[in-house]
């Protein structure tokens, strides 16, 4: 038992780290252009950082 | 109904170009066409390199490509749109603030939700597994039974009450209106259950709901979220082509100088000028110039129009040919076009009073339910049950008949089937679309640019009669003589050609003076000279005629007969003369037909027409066609219609084929079938499931998986949807 109340609030510790970073891709654009960010890699880049 | 004219104008894209404060000048961009890595790669290398461009970065999923330039002098968008064009990837300017960037705050609420719940109900399950194992016997003691419960507790009521955030809104503004939407047993529900759960587990009883909270919440919140994306996506392709509108107007000032205004700004008495291939802002007087109008958008007329010193010009009217300096006698909301825009915005609040099945099963669901439940408090009271023990059945009554499936069985099935008409390029704006477009059974189609191609193209002429007139149609940008010219293909242009606005085109051909225009211009003997007809001949010698016409759509005779057979009765709404009406329904095998419409006429031989009974479908795509489409019951438009056609349409459809109305039907209706199949299922579930509650068989295993078991179902058999023929 004292095994269990030591890994449940580690578990759902570790759920909410996940949540805070899907906040965080989320406020940051991640998902704005899911296709131009898969075709980028794709690119050699010449041009230094994007603006 | 609108006739595209192969003109190629170059107007001033200034009024496009936005400053930030402290910032540089930008330009947004719609681009069509870009679809991988090496079209993105040259896109950006080759706008960057043109003259006075600091950055340019385009967003592949929305096509939108946003230039910035060094200053505001050297700032050159035409040079950007000529160098996209180059390239193959024809773009146009829009305005980003209209394609409003906020709209999407509702999706990115709605997901941050969905990740909450979805955190709580795996959060949650992790304790609620032990208590269900406790319930089939397994070694469970009652310290650890509370223990448990009060960790699920401590998971899913932060989460509930985050991720219930939309349905208690909706439910809360739904109570203010003195209705009951689907939200309102939905929140009920689940707060009734959290309250529920923390007694029990107070009191230290076995029946705590906290993981059929917020899974209920998780299962919901993915339908809620499938239906806003399918709102959303057909919303930014409307706002973006509303944004494409040209928002601007040439002025001339007392001293002769021209300034680019928005269009809101023109007043009373201006001078306007208005060159070829620009459309006249607002209702207004010719001073001076000739030019010949195309006032098809307005009126539905095939035919070209002259205009002269001292006559008026409508708002909306293509200039084809000359410039033309104006006198504004109305500014732009007391112009015609603003007058169809009224009636446009008239029939879409019209239009969002429609009921939509989804509310009117919660309408029949709401009151059954929480009569179902309360009778079971006061049955079980009543039979000696104990008050705890019988709102405890009351409750289980509400969660297993919380309408999970029924909030899932719509937006399931409406994805389901718009995804499969974006296929087939047919957008679809919204769900409620797609239902009202199940319930029509006549369908009125416009003639020109939706029966018909739109476009004039040479009748029946020899080839070699053809190319001894093509070098001067070269050179001409008058839109019969450019069908002429493509029907020759490439070749020689004349010399010394002189084009005569409102009469033809002069030249020399191989050092022979001809002519290439009206009868009486060229010197035919034609009584009278028809608007669809050219007329050719050298000095001297014998005149020859070709002819144009405005093809049928190649499967138009066979979409009308398919949807006869579908049971539908097909009708024709023009503002053409009732002649070319005439010939073109008939060719479609369309009996029903009406010619000389205005477009106020027109929304109301609709409106004659859905009073006497009919759910009318109208397939349009003209600025006379617009108001009309706003009234019908649902409306249609093709891709090269007109902006605010597009609009006022519930499904815009791309390519050639008029075959998509008849997919577009079928679809609808199969969405429907398999909407009221899920609502069957879900009230079978129900008959079974609520009566078992009541008798005290459910337990909080049993409720999640009854719960989870009912959505699986009613999701599979929406994606039966894409399967199907």
């Amino acid at each position: 038992m004292n095994i269990f109340m030591m890994l449940a609030p580690m578990s759902v510790f570790l759920g909410l780290i996940g949540i805070g970073a899907f906040w965080w891709t989320l406020s940051h654009g991640q998902y704005d252009d899911p296709a131009g960010d898969a075709a980028r890699i794709l690119l050699d880049d010449t041009d230094g950082p994007l603006p | 109904m609108a006739l595209t004219y192969d003109l190629s104008p170059a107007p001033d894209l200034s009024a496009f170009l936005k400053q930030r404060p402290g910032g540089q000048p930008s330009l947004d961009l719609l681009v069509t066409g870009a679809r991988c890595a090496a079209c993105l790669g040259k896109i950006e290398r080759e706008t960057a390199a043109v003259k006075g461009v600091t950055g340019a970065r385009l967003n592949l999923t929305t096509g939108k490509l946003s230039v910035t330039f060094d200053d505001l002098p050297s700032a050159d968008p035409g040079a950007v749109i000529a160098t996209l064009d180059r390239l193959g990837y024809p773009a146009s300017p829009f305005d980003p603030d209209q394609a409003a960037e906020a709209r999407d705050r509702e999706g990115r609420q709605l997901i941050l939700c969905l990740a909450v719940a979805a955190f709580g109900a795996m959060n949650t399950m992790m304790f609620s597994v032990p208590l269900w194992a406790g319930l089939f016997g397994q070694e469970l003691g009652p310290a650890t039974r509370v223990v448990m419960q009060w960790w699920c507790a401590l998971v899913a009521t932060p989460c509930v009450l985050y991720a219930g955030r939309p349905f208690f809104a909706s439910a809360w503004r739904s109570l203010k209106a003195r209705r009951a939407n689907m939200d309102v047993p939905i929140s009920i529900g689940v707060l009734l259950t959290l309250g529920i759960s923390f007694s029990e587990t107070i009191l230290r009883g076995r029946d705590a709901y906290f993981d059929a909270a917020i899974s209920l919440l998780f299962l919901l919140l993915i339908g809620r979220w499938l239906d806003h994306q399918l709102k959303a996506r057909a919303r930014s392709a409307a706002a973006d082509l509303l944004a494409l509108q040209a928002p601007a107007a040439v002025v001339v000032s007392v001293d002769g100088t021209e300034h680019r205004r928005p269009i809101g700004e023109v007043r009373v008495g201006d001078m306007l000028i208005v060159r070829p291939g620009e459309r006249v802002p607002v209702d207004s007087l010719v001073e001076s110039g000739s030019a010949e109008l195309d006032t098809s958008l307005l009126t539905g007329e095939t035919t070209v129009r002259q205009a002269r010193p001292g006559q008026v010009c409508r708002a909306g009217v293509l200039n084809l040919t000359g410039v033309l300096r104006l006198q504004a006698l109305a500014r732009s909301e007391d112009s015609a076009v603003a007058a169809i825009a009224r009636m446009v915005e008239a029939g879409a609040q019209s239009k969002s009073k429609y009921v939509q099945l989804a509310d009117r099963a919660a309408q029949v669901y709401v009151p059954v339910v929480h009569t179902a439940a309360a009778l079971t408090f006061a049955a079980g009271w009543a039979l000696g049950l104990g008050p705890r023990e019988a709102l405890l059945r009351a409750v289980a009554v509400l969660i297993i008949t919380c309408p999970c499936a029924l909030g899932l069985a719509v937006p399931a099935v409406q994805v389901a089937a718009s995804a499969r008409l974006f296929r087939r390029g047919v957008l679809v704006k919204s769900g409620a679309a797609l239902e009202r477009l199940a319930e029509i059974n006549h369908v009125v189609f416009d003639k020109t640019g939706v029966l018909t191609e739109g476009r004039p193209q040479l009748l029946d002429a020899p080839a070699p009669v053809v190319a001894l007139a093509a070098p001067l149609a070269r050179a001409s940008i008058h839109p019969l003589a450019k069908a002429l010219a493509e029907e020759a293909g490439a070749g020689p242009m004349a010399d010394e050609v002189v084009e005569h606005p409102g009469l033809g085109v002069e030249g020399v051909i191989a050092g022979r003076r001809a002519r290439l225009g009206r009868a009486e211009f060229v010197g035919a003997p034609a009584p009278e000279s028809l608007e669809t007809e050219l007329w050719f001949g050298f000095e001297g010698e014998t005149k020859i005629r070709f002819r144009f016409s405005d093809r049928l759509r190649s499967d138009a005779a066979e979409t009308v007969a398919a949807l006869k057979a579908m049971g539908l009765t097909v009708e024709v709404l023009s503002g053409d003369t009732q002649m070319a009406v005439a010939a073109a329904a008939d060719a479609a095998g369309i009996g029903q037909r009406r010619g000389g419409l205005t477009p106020i006429g027109k929304a109301d031989a609709i409106d004659v027409l859905q009073s006497g009974g009919h759910k009318v479908l109208m397939v349009g795509d003209g600025l006379n066609d617009t108001a009309a489409l706003a009234r019908a019951h649902a409306a249609m438009a093709p891709g090269s219609a007109l902006d605010a056609s597009q609009n006022a349409a519930d499904l815009v459809f791309s390519g050639e084929r008029l075959g998509a109305v008849v997919e577009a039907i079928t679809a609808a209706r199969q969405a429907r079938r398999l909407a009221l199949q899920n609502f069957g299922f879900a009230a079978a579930y129900n008959a079974v499931a609520a009566p078992a509650a009541m008798l005290g068989l459910v337990n909080p295993f049993l409720a999640a998986l009854a719960m989870s078991g009912s959505s699986l179902v009613v999701t599979l058999n929406a994606l039966r949807l894409r399967s199907a023929k």
